[in-house]
């Protein structure tokens, strides 16, 4: 009984963490979906949110939940600022130029990290207490307060972000966009607006991410990006890149399987294991558990 | 044609009479680590500029060069000309390996494939202390001889660097200008097309990674015999960074654009040492600001410039 009360344990432990993995990953699943680009910078907006967040609870005049809107907010105008200034040009020149777009996102990246560390130095931050702590005990499985507020606000995230794609007309015009950028074009979408919402709704997500993982470590510091950028990378691949229910369910499953790795396996090996299932899923399964057509005439 | 070779000959007249010139210690290292820089710089742009496939991993092939130069000099005594070359090889070989997800992986991917070849090597440096001395690293490596002359000061590191750069250059343009290097490009503009035609794509790409792996190697081992230290922090994820930033800022397969990139990303930060503590920021900025503004980098910009005033004056 024992053994087996652990593994559930270790399953709710990997399932929370693997929420946020899953808010990650939509930034980057849903920008792939209708640039046919990733956003490998996507990572360090990340880790914007989060020095965001924490700059916001530091002021003294924001709880928790204001703080992470806040910060929220604030990252989505930097998610667009971002696809203004350093993607949306680069798109002008076309065909023979697809990796541009590319270098010029490495080149976010760099600068964004380098950024947060000339601002917040190289040191990690705490964020401190966000609720109070309170150990919850069901059925011989402890569930702090922190993981349930993880988990309803990431389910609560992605459920608002079902409806707005499945009920909006903007979310249709996204999905359209995604399936077909020419015939979207021609309906009278624009491209370019649909493209910033997205940005906007990614980095949104991605700030909340970041504000979440912040309070569940309580560890804040500019190299943060880059791990969890690689494993919710990972999970949009193994969602099939563009699909935005794949990404939820694969952040899941990274999340348990690299609990159950660290506990069963190695837990000095914990980041690794994300990087195994990339490669596997490249190897083994390139579009991923769900296949996405992608439609012609991308921008 | 001939004026092209005249400008060649010129060039290598200046830059060996640099040392003359330049007599601050400070400068003459400065310009030994560009010049190091240049070769490493034209080194990724053998496998991003020609061949089309992203690395962002250079900087283990540097790593692994000055490790083997160092181990072999220092443990085993062998003489200097005798471990460049392995130095170069060990890395080529390395290359080779890192050659072979290249066939399945593209763009991105690869990119991330070959982030985390380098930091693979860079834990292992750290972790195999029998024989790396881990953080430690390996100091006191001997500074190369030529029968009884050594190869101790700057001034002569400086010609020995200046001999490696014109010999990747030439070697490079040689190949860029043969059956291999036209295969090359054909890869980068559609490998599907290149593969139609008959090339032997995973051949030529695994060629170029080696090949990319060998110079960075021979770089590596300068470093160890110029620094006569090597530790697993000499080359780390930002140098990939920034090696392969430099042909992308200068312009991507070309001869000078590497070079031209080198002066940008190391030389200006470091000489005016405005940006010098925030050189990474620099970079990530230009780097973006290229993309935006002209992909094909500074040269790409100039050929356009020069293009355009071409064009004015016909019309004029």
């Amino acid at each position: 009984m024992a053994i087996l009360q652990q593994f559930a344990q270790q399953l709710i432990n990997g399932l929370v963490i693997g929420l946020i993995y899953s808010l990650i990953a939509l930034g980057y699943t849903m920008v792939f979906g209708i640039l046919g680009f990733i956003n490998f910078a996507h990572g360090d907006v990340y880790m914007i949110g989060a020095f965001l967040g924490l700059v916001l609870l530091g002021t003294g005049a924001f709880n928790f939940a204001a703080a992470m809107l806040g910060a929220m907010i604030l990252t989505a105008v930097v998610g667009v600022a971002i696809e203004l200034v350093c993607y949306r040009p680069v798109r002008r020149f076309g065909k023979g130029f697809e990796d541009a777009m590319l270098v010029s996102a490495i080149g976010v990246s760099i600068f964004l990290e380098t950024l947060a560390q000339v601002i917040w130095g190289t040191e990690t931050h705490p964020m401190g207490l966000v609720i109070p702590k309170v150990v919850y005990q069901v059925g011989g499985l402890y569930i702090s307060s922190l993981q349930v507020l993880i988990a309803l606000v990431s389910i609560g995230l992605m459920i608002v972000l079902h409806l707005f794609v499945t009920r909006t007309v903007t979310g249709t015009a996204m999905r359209a966009t995604a399936q077909n950028t020419m015939a979207a074009r021609l309906m009278g979408i624009s491209v370019n607006r649909i493209v910033a919402v997205t940005f906007a709704i990614g980095s949104f997500l991605a700030a909340a991410g970041g504000m979440l993982v912040g309070a569940y470590f309580d560890a804040v510091y500019p190299l943060m990006g880059w791990t969890a950028g690689i494993k919710a990378f990972t999970a949009a691949v193994l969602g099939g890149i563009g699909s935005i229910p794949g990404a939820m369910l694969a952040g899941v499953i990274i999340g348990i399987v690299e609990t159950l790795g660290a506990a069963y396996i190695s837990s000095a090996f914990r980041d690794g294991f994300a990087f195994i299932i990339l490669i596997l899923t490249l190897l083994f399964l390139p579009s991923g558990l769900f296949r996405v057509r992608r439609g012609e005439g991308k921008v | 044609m001939k004026r092209r070779a005249l400008l060649l000959v010129f060039a290598v007249l200046v830059l060996s009479a640099l040392p003359f010139v330049v007599a601050d210690p400070y400068w003459l290292h400065l310009l030994i680590m560009s010049i190091m820089y240049m070769m490493l710089a034209a080194s990724v742009d053998i496998i991003y500029g020609y061949a089309g496939q992203l690395n962002l991993g250079q900087a283990a092939f540097a790593a692994i060069g000055a490790y083997v130069t160092a181990l072999l000099m220092l443990r085993l005594h062998i003489s200097y000309w005798v471990a460049m070359p392995l130095s170069g090889l060990g890395a080529a070989f390395f290359g080779l390996l890192l050659g072979f997800p290249t066939l399945r992986l593209r763009g991105l991917y690869l990119g991330i494939a070959t982030m985390g070849f380098s930091e693979i090597v860079r834990l292992v440096l750290l972790t195999w202390s029998s024989l790396t001395r881990g953080p430690m690293g390996l100091p006191g490596i001997p500074s190369p001889t030529i029968g009884s002359f050594a190869i101790e000061s700057k001034t002569a590191y400086y010609y020995l660097i200046l001999v490696y750069l014109l010999i990747t250059i030439f070697s490079i343009q040689r190949l860029v200008n043969s059956r291999v290097g036209r295969a090359w490009i054909a890869i980068r503009e559609d490998e599907t097309a290149a593969m139609a035609m008959g090339i032997d794509t995973a051949r030529y790409k695994v060629m170029a990674f080696s090949l990319g792996a060998f110079f960075a190697g021979i770089a590596g081992s300068f470093y160890a015999v110029y620094i006569s230290f090597v530790s697993p922090d000499a080359f780390k994820m930002m140098d990939s960074y920034l090696i392969f930033a430099m042909p992308a800022v200068g312009g991507m397969g070309t001869m000078l654009g590497p070079l031209i990139g080198a002066l940008i990303i190391y030389v200006l930060p470091e000489a005016t040492r405005v940006f010098s503590d925030y050189r990474m920021l620099w970079v990530g900025a230009l780097l973006v600001v290229v993309m935006v503004s002209e992909p094909r980098g500074v040269l790409g910009g100039v050929a356009s410039l020069i293009e355009r005033s071409r064009r004015a004056r016909q019309e004029s």
